[in-house]
């Protein structure tokens, strides 16, 4: 386990992924990215009595792909790492419940598949573990009953708002050989440049996409045509040129390699403002998308920088600015003829 | 120069969406209109058929509208025509209905006491604490007035 400068965890091991499990929403299986994930529910309550429920069963779901695609069964993980955007992460809490994995819940808002993915990788490479499953889930209708309005109210939305994705993505991190390979991991710090807008995140959260990108690359020491995707997990239309042009100021150019998840899958024509947000935005599509370019080697080397807004429903209405967070993890094919 | 957290607020306004306040202006007019002469049509159906005076076809048709507004929620699709019409689909009665149904829906899972009774206001809240605070203030204001003159 080695420590590059402050903020870079560079990985001893081999960490790889033994498989993943993405399940999604009605209006994502109606996107671009269709077709790469392993479930596309047609309704909005998956088949449950509760929004609650739906995002449980989101979870569940893509828990269960993950661990038979892995040819693995829960007994077989050591520890559970998991986060949603829900109060007290109650799907992440109530999955534990009923797989009984050793549990450590994590929040990072948007943010945590990345979080997950970075602890559980240098947990395994440290050794406390063999094989972490690690999941995210978000759900329109529990995000907007949380946040915003009940899921029927009608009201006008801005241009910068986005849609939260209903889905959830799950892998294993592990030593034994796979297709993907978890190279490196940059954790960030909470960055907070006054915007108090609950519904412009994007531009809320792009000074520390900035910040974590920015210091990943003086860490690594690589340049952007080292990747060849850049990806940032929901700073949506709206973000991503403030995100480019905030390091192109200072002399990093990523406008070749970048894209958003939040963009990434929707079409422009779909109604979702600004594009997608959550946490199973940035799970959905590096587990689903990235992950299958990156193990046919179509991709050789992408860095997911998921982000998240660190606030709840009552902090903008006490008018307290937004602090956000991004973290970076670096995945590699494992096919030959690496970068 | 965005790369001044100071004042990244003011200077990030160049890289926002602009907001198309004359369209908007024009749907919400253009429904709000259509949903006022729903309203016309129905206070005259009950006039006419039902022999309503003016003033007492008022309270059926407002029902009326409640109704199809609470219907059209329970569908799905009131949000739909909302999320387009903005202000013309909130301001009339239409869009009370819709924040008392779309709340009482979303509350179901916890129950008709703690869960739908609780939270039915939820959103409406403000619009009746307001209408009963302005009434009072202005019914004063009016007795003053009247007072004076």
């Amino acid at each position: 386990m080695s420590k590059v400068r402050k903020q870079t965890w560079r990985f001893d091991h081999p960490i790889f992924l033994a498989a993943t499990g993405t399940v999604v929403g009605p209006l994502e299986s109606k996107g671009p990215l269709s077709g790469n994930f392993d479930k596309e529910y047609q309704h909005l309550n998956c088949g449950e009595k509760s929004w609650t429920e739906a995002e449980r069963a989101l979870m569940r779901r893509a828990i269960a792909f993950c661990l038979a695609k892995a040819g693995k069964s829960e007994g077989d993980i050591d520890l559970f790492l998991a986060g949603d955007l829900m109060d007290q992460t109650v799907t992440s809490n109530f999955l534990a419940r009923e797989n009984r994995i050793p549990f450590l819940g994590m929040f990072g808002a948007c943010s945590s598949s990345m979080e997950t993915l970075a602890a559980g990788a240098q947990l395994v490479d440290s050794g406390f573990a063999d094989n972490v499953l690690c999941a995210v889930s978000s759900h329109n209708a529990t995000a907007e009953r949380q946040f915003r309005y009940p899921t029927e109210y009608g009201g006008p939305s801005k241009l910068t708002q986005t849609f939260t994705v209903t889905g959830a993505g799950a892998t294993i991190v592990t030593k034994e050989p796979g297709k993907v390979r978890v190279k490196e991991a940059t954790i960030g710090r909470v960055i907070d440049w006054g915007i108090d807008d609950a519904s412009n995140l994007g531009t809320a959260m792009a000074p520390a996409a900035a910040d974590t990108i920015w210091t990943h690359f003086q860490d690594t020491g690589r340049k952007p045509e080292d990747y060849d995707m850049v990806v940032t997990g929901d700073l949506s239309s709206v973000g991503s040129p403030i995100l480019n042009e905030l390091l192109l100021e200072k002399g990093l150019d990523i406008t070749n390699v970048h894209q958003d998840c939040g963009t990434m899958i929707y079409t422009p024509d779909q109604p979702v403002n600004a594009g997608g947000s959550g946490c199973a935005c940035s799970a959905v599509v590096t587990y689903g998308y990235l992950y299958n370019r990156l193990a046919e080697g179509s991709l050789k080397r992408v860095l997911v920088v998921a982000t998240g807004a660190l606030l709840n429903s009552a902090t903008p209405k006490e008018k307290d600015t937004i602090p956000c967070i991004a973290h970076a993890v670096v995945l590699e094919s494992a096919k030959e003829g690496q970068r | 120069m965005l790369n001044d957290p100071k004042n990244y607020k003011e200077n990030v306004t160049a890289y926002q969406p602009k907001i198309p306040y004359f369209m908007n202006c024009l749907n919400a007019f253009w429904v709000g209109g259509l949903i006022s002469l729903i309203g016309q049509g129905i206070q005259t159906f009950y006039m006419y058929f039902f022999h309503f005076s003016k003033q007492a076809a008022g309270n059926p048709t407002v029902a009326t509208l409640i109704l199809i507004s609470a219907l059209m929620t329970g569908f799905g699709v009131y949000d739909k025509v909302a999320k387009f019409a903005g202000a013309g689909t909130i301001v009339p009665v239409t869009g009370f209905a819709n924040s008392i149904t779309s709340s009482a829906l979303e509350h179901k899972s916890e129950g008709i006491v703690l869960g739908i009774a609780t939270n039915l206001f939820q959103l409406a809240g403000e619009v009746i604490v307001f209408g009963v605070v302005s009434a009072a203030v202005l019914g004063i204001l009016r007795l003053f007035i009247e007072q004076i003159f």
